[in-house]
């Protein structure tokens, strides 16, 4: 039953907060005394970085590892890995799309060479080739091993990506809603709508594995499927 | 692991030195890549440019490429992957020997590379010189990184194009580094940094391959 209305419900739920978010950081939130309406970015850009390189790429890393261990070895890890991986480079693009329409007007260009940029670029290039390699491997157990190798590699770039901002001198803003000293920056309803976008697209992430999660089922069922059809379509060729 | 290591690494070597694919193919290649980016630069500011140490990176990055593909190519004729998967051989062992194979083909062609850039790109031959530990380091990191996306790729389709897609995204914090490190040598700047970042990937490769060569092996 709780299952039954979590699948459900998960969809409609997102879409509500999602719509929320949208409505508090557009409406209910002021501008910003320095940046203006730019600033409500913050209620997007932040919150699909989460999604993208910790959530997606996390989960994607994790399930690989679960896939490389013997005793958790199962397809499903596989496929949660790939679905993971997918939905993390849907992310990565829209967090690079969401940063570069606020660079443009603050820093004065579309890209800029900062390491935290290059770095999530770099993320990105790295999930389009674990894609292009499981589409390299028809055997599944092949493209499964291999896919995890690449995916606990290239999540190597993870805290490169974290650090970046420590690490080198760059235009990308550090800690924005805490500081060191854990001291909150953001307050009032601006926070309240920082935290609901961080819930909505954490929902929206977990709605979206799912529903690639049953595509690969699907798609793994109707290529066998055709493979069937095919070899029983031979049998009765061969029986005239 | 060490004696399968030095093995592999020797049977690879013997290979490389009868074929003389890394004389008469790689290192030309790497020669004429220089030549190139000298001439992209324009004659007039190839010869006092600080692209010197980018430039012999890249070219290296490219060099490196064609003998990873080499490097798995030489066990790709059929039946030889499976026969070397019933010796019984140690995964890590093979992986170390595979990488170690691969760094000194790299640390040759380096070498060449780096006098065409002191000769053509003009890099002061002392600053060359001072950078050269932290080249044979980067260059061994590139070996170990190699040498895994090299055995990620083998015998999938389309190998030769998909090595690049996916071992250039991870060789660029090395190249990076590399490249910093070159510059900093080259300006008398602070080097320990650069150091810090080459010597932590070439750790993470090695133990990643170390754990993980055999999975690849397996399949």
């Amino acid at each position: 039953m709780i299952k039954l209305l979590s699948q459900r419900l998960l969809g409609p739920v997102t879409l509500l907060a999602l719509a929320a978010t949208l409505w508090m950081g557009l409406v209910v939130t002021p501008p910003d005394k320095v940046q203006g309406d730019l600033a409500r970015l913050v209620y997007v850009h932040p919150a699909l970085a989460w999604v993208a390189l910790y959530l997606s790429f996390g989960t994607a890393t994790i399930a690989s590892g679960l896939y490389l261990w013997k005793r958790t070895r199962s397809m499903v890890m596989d496929r949660v890995a790939h679905s993971a991986m997918e939905v993390s480079l849907v992310f990565i693009v829209l967090t690079l799309i969401t940063g570069s329409i606020w660079g443009r007007p603050t820093w004065g260009v579309w890209w800029a060479w900062d390491a935290r940029l290059t770095s999530t670029a770099i993320l990105g290039v790295l999930a389009l080739g674990y894609l292009a390699l499981r589409r390299a491997n028809d055997d599944p157990t092949l493209r499964a091993r291999r896919s995890a190798v690449l995916a606990i590699l290239a999540a190597i770039n993870v805290p490169i990506i974290h650090f970046s901002v420590q690490w080198w001198k760059t235009l990308h803003q550090g800690a924005t809603v805490f500081t060191a000293s854990r001291t909150l920056l953001i307050h009032g309803s601006m926070a309240w709508t920082l935290l609901l976008s961080f819930v909505a697209f954490t929902m929206l992430f977990f709605w979206l594995l799912r529903a690639r999660y049953r595509l690969e089922v699907q798609r793994e069922r109707t290529s066998g499927q055709s493979l069937r059809d095919a070899l029983e379509e031979r049998r009765r060729e061969g029986a005239f | 692991m060490i004696r399968t290591a030095l093995l592999v690494a020797g049977k690879d070597l013997r290979i490389e030195l009868r074929s003389r694919v890394l004389l008469w193919q790689v290192v030309p290649f790497g020669v004429m890549a220089l030549l190139l980016s000298g001439l992209a630069l324009g004659p007039a500011n190839a010869g006092h440019s600080s692209a010197g140490p980018g430039l012999f990176y890249l070219v290296v990055l490219l060099v490196a490429l064609l003998m990873i593909n080499r490097s798995q190519a030489v066990e790709s004729t059929p039946g030889t992957r499976s026969s070397v998967a019933t010796l019984g051989l140690d995964p890590a062992g093979v992986f170390l020997g595979k990488a170690l194979a691969l760094a000194t083909e790299l640390w040759l062609t380096g070498l060449v590379l780096l006098a065409g850039a002191v000769l053509f790109l003009h890099t002061a031959l002392h600053g060359a010189l001072v950078a050269l530990p932290s080249i044979v380091v980067t260059l061994a990191a590139l070996a170990a990184a190699g040498t895994l996306y090299g055995a990620l790729t083998a015998g999938g389709g389309g190998a030769a194009t998909l090595l690049p897609v996916l071992a250039l995204p991870a060789f660029a914090p090395l190249l990076i580094a590399g490249e910093r490190s070159f510059s900093a040598a080259l300006g008398g700047g602070a080097l320990w940094e650069w150091w810090v970042i080459i010597a932590v990937a070439l750790a993470a490769y090695l133990a990643i391959g170390i754990l993980l060569y055999g999975v690849l092996e397996e399949s």
